[in-house]
């Protein structure tokens, strides 16, 4: 056991605070002189110029285990986690097999677990094998040891508008959520990239926001219907920002997120052919970008979440159409949110947390994770540097993957440490390895 | 001169104007008994033909053949492509084997570009077509074919000419370089096509667009046919073959609504009797087989000058460049 004592954080930005982490939880909060325990380390950090956030929470990650461990695994994922300053992400359902099964997703549950980095909370598929047609047991996993939550078909859309209503029908019975993947199947058929200027210079086939917006749109009818809640996953077009502010001007049940990648890059970046700026849905319009900004600051847009999405370096070194789709994010998210929110003056650190952390877990229904710094509550905390800049080197990562578009550039902000449950994952700007104290428990 | 040649656009006036020159005094060896000269004499060009274009892969290989360079034909289909091997792979292997230009084909656009700024090979680039993107070498004979129909500027240019391309805008990699290069040679272009086979943004194209063939013709110097695939009929781009050849085919009609100079081009493969009629595809001011003429007269001038045989000697560099 190690109790921290942290000294003059900035909680949130509000203040410079000191904070006692003992026993999993915040013991106290305020000046504060923690005696030490006999057989108890006590570990004093200065954390003077840091701000503390609540652990971050990720509603959409892919850690690729099962099936293409080669990219990526639950334990490295977790790691790339926790250097990010998460303490709970989500795992999304499409590796092979599809977690569509309450075995597949108490396997990856387990796995976090064991790893100890952070909490991997299992997304289930919608329908059997994302094939879209027959819903899974989302009741069976929503049963199993890792307490589904959230479902979602990830990667592919649910596009029968039946099996649509079905599921966000269904899943009230155990307070699920539908995270959607808007993405109209038949207007994107070989899409390469945004539609528009660009895409035709390019000869590249066109991604066009309206295969976005449409599914966006007939989702929160559904939603409203049925009277279910909806999530709408890497939001990406002011278009899908303006049905989104609709839908909750009518009292729709609905949240969305927007990824890192698409607040900060846009498809101008496709010039260069290279694929490291492949992803699905693409990178869009600088008039896009700056609509999904405006709707994170006005709160129409709920969340962000990385869409990390590992591929080994053959998906990527190759011609752009060969290419797979896809970033990573963990270790770069809360980096690119300063640079694009907090340091443009658009959202406060005390929103940065709601937006990273409480409302996410609260979207996952996850109980111990996106909570107040408050004593007694679980000490799940990130301490950021918000003065440090690093260039961006693909090569220092946790990930086994290395295609990250930020490569090269200068961002703002380091984690300097994440406590998951009152332990370090990560100390001194650098991961904690082997975790010394053996696993995590919850 | 640029190092490659991967878009139309890479092209400024001096240097566009400069390689349909020298293609214009290449084009005097083809008439000769001994079709060859030595300027790329130990030089290595590969042809990597990740898709089937017999007719380009000879033109280049003509125009190799015709500097005496060593022409290595590599195609995708029976080699380690089809057994999955990456285009990273391949172009380690030819720079292995010391390509000094290598003429790329692929399905993929911007592969070409891949290639040139992934530096997986030394040797120049060119872009033989890359997916629906651009076929700059086509453009340039299409360019030459013109100059030598039309009264021409006296800078050798284009200038004020009006040119009218028809068809599957969309889809074709020939348009995109044509609109780049004739812009550049101050040539007037309209593009004429069903909506659904114009791309988004067209109308930021330095062009006119039209969807009327008709009212696109009095004025045009030269025509130029697009090839329409079948396939796209059945992908709602339009209802029928018929219907297209009706609204958008050039037919003996509508030839003769044009200037009597003008002149009808068509980069082939032609689907007689949907884009153009036979008719007119053999008619005396159809320049369509000039343009295969033409085609490796131009390719020879971008050989020779990428692979610096505008240079003051060229046997120093010989097998090093």
């Amino acid at each position: 056991m190690t109790d921290y004592l942290i000294l003059g954080a900035d909680v949130l930005g509000n203040g410079p605070t000191d904070l006692v982490l003992r026993d999993g939880v915040i013991a106290s909060l305020g000046a504060d002189t923690a005696a030490p325990r006999d057989g108890v380390e006590l570990v004093t950090i200065d954390a003077t110029g840091l701000v503390a956030l609540p652990g971050l929470v990720d509603l959409h990650t892919h850690v690729r285990e099962p099936g293409r461990e080669d990219a990526e695994t639950v334990l490295t994922g977790s790691q790339a986690a926790a250097r990010g300053g998460f303490t709970c992400v989500h795992a999304m359902a499409n590796t092979e097999p599809v977690a569509d099964t309450a075995g597949v997703v108490e396997q990856v549950w387990r796995l976090g677990r064991e790893g100890g980095y952070c909490d991997v909370q299992p997304v289930g598929a919608v329908t059997v094998g994302l094939q879209g047609t027959q819903l899974a047991e989302l009741g069976a996993m929503a049963d199993s040891a890792a307490g589904v939550k959230v479902f979602s078909d990830d990667g592919k859309c649910v596009s029968d508008a039946v099996v649509m209503r079905r599921a966000l029908e269904y899943v009230k019975a155990f307070d699920g959520v539908i995270a959607q993947h808007a993405q109209e199947p038949r207007l994107t058929e070989g899409a390469q990239m945004n539609e528009g200027p660009l895409s035709g210079e390019l000869g590249l086939t066109g991604w066009p926001a309206v295969a976005e917006e449409a599914i966006i749109a007939r989702d929160v009818l559904l939603a409203e219907h049925v009277g279910s809640r909806l999530h709408v996953c890497h939001l990406s077009t002011r278009g899908s920002v303006e049905i989104i502010r609709w839908a909750k001007s009518r009292g729709i049940d609905v949240t969305a997120e927007v990824t890192p990648h698409h607040l900060l890059l846009n498809d101008d970046l496709v010039r260069s052919y290279d694929p490291i700026y492949k992803v699905n849905p693409p990178l869009r319009s600088a008039d896009d970008v700056e609509a999904v900004r405006e709707g994170l600051a006005d709160g129409t847009i709920d969340i962000v979440a990385t869409d990390h999405a590992p591929h080994p370096m053959e998906d990527k070194e190759c011609e752009w159409s060969a290419a797979a789709f896809g970033m990573l994010g963990l270790e770069t998210a809360l980096s690119v949110v300063q640079q694009t929110m907090v340091d443009t003056g658009r959202l406060t650190w005390e929103q940065v947390a709601r937006a990273m952390s409480s409302k996410p877990a609260e979207i996952g229904r996850v109980a111990n994770q996106g909570r107040p710094i408050a004593v007694g509550e679980p000490a799940n905390i990130v301490l950021v540097d918000p003065s440090a800049t690093r260039t961006i080197d693909p090569r220092d990562t946790a990930s086994l993957s290395r295609n990250n578009p930020y490569a090269g550039l200068t961002l703002p902000g380091e984690v300097v440490a994440t406590f998951l449950r009152g332990r370090a994952t990560v100390r001194d700007r650098a991961l904690v390895t082997p975790l010394v104290e053996g696993q995590v428990t919850a | 001169m640029i190092k490659n040649l991967l878009s139309a656009g890479d092209l400024d006036r001096t240097d566009a104007i400069r390689v349909l020159d020298t293609a214009e005094e290449l084009l005097g060896v083809a008439s000769r008994p001994i079709k060859k000269l030595p300027t790329l004499r130990g030089r290595t060009v590969v042809n990597l033909f990740f898709e089937d274009s017999t007719r380009t892969r000879i033109s280049f290989e003509a125009a190799a053949k015709r500097l005496s360079a060593d022409v290595i034909n590599f195609s995708a289909k029976g080699s380690s492509v089809s057994k999955g091997e990456s285009l990273k792979d391949t172009a380690l292997t030819l720079q292995a084997m010391g390509a000094d230009a290598v003429i790329i084909r692929h399905h993929s656009s911007g592969a070409p570009h891949r290639l040139a700024q992934a530096k997986w090979t030394k040797g120049a680039v060119i872009n033989a077509g890359d997916g629906t993107h651009e076929h700059p070498t086509q453009a340039l004979l299409d360019a030459f074919t013109m100059r030598r129909h039309l009264a021409q500027g006296g800078d050798g240019s284009l200038e004020g000419k009006n040119v009218t391309i028809v068809g599957d805008v969309l889809h074709s990699r020939v348009v995109r370089s044509n609109v780049l290069l004739l812009q550049t040679l101050g040539a007037n272009v309209t593009i004429v096509a069903p909506p659904t086979l114009l791309p988004v943004g067209v109308d930021r194209w330095p062009v006119t667009t039209s969807y009327d063939l008709d009212a696109s013709l009095e004025k045009a110097d030269a025509v130029m046919m697009l090839r329409v695939q079948a396939e796209r009929m059945n992908a709602s781009y339009f209802p029928s073959a018929r219907e297209y050849s009706r609204r958008y085919g050039l037919d003996t009609a509508r030839l003769n609504r044009l200037p009597d100079h003008a002149i009808v081009m068509h980069p082939g493969p032609m689907n007689r009797g949907m884009e153009i009629t036979a008719d007119v595809a053999d008619h005396v001011r159809s320049v369509i087989v000039e343009q295969v003429t033409n085609g490796v007269a131009v390719r020879m001038a971008v050989l020779y000058l990428l692979l610096g045989g505008a240079a003051d000697d060229t046997s120093t560099t010989e097998g090093n460049a």
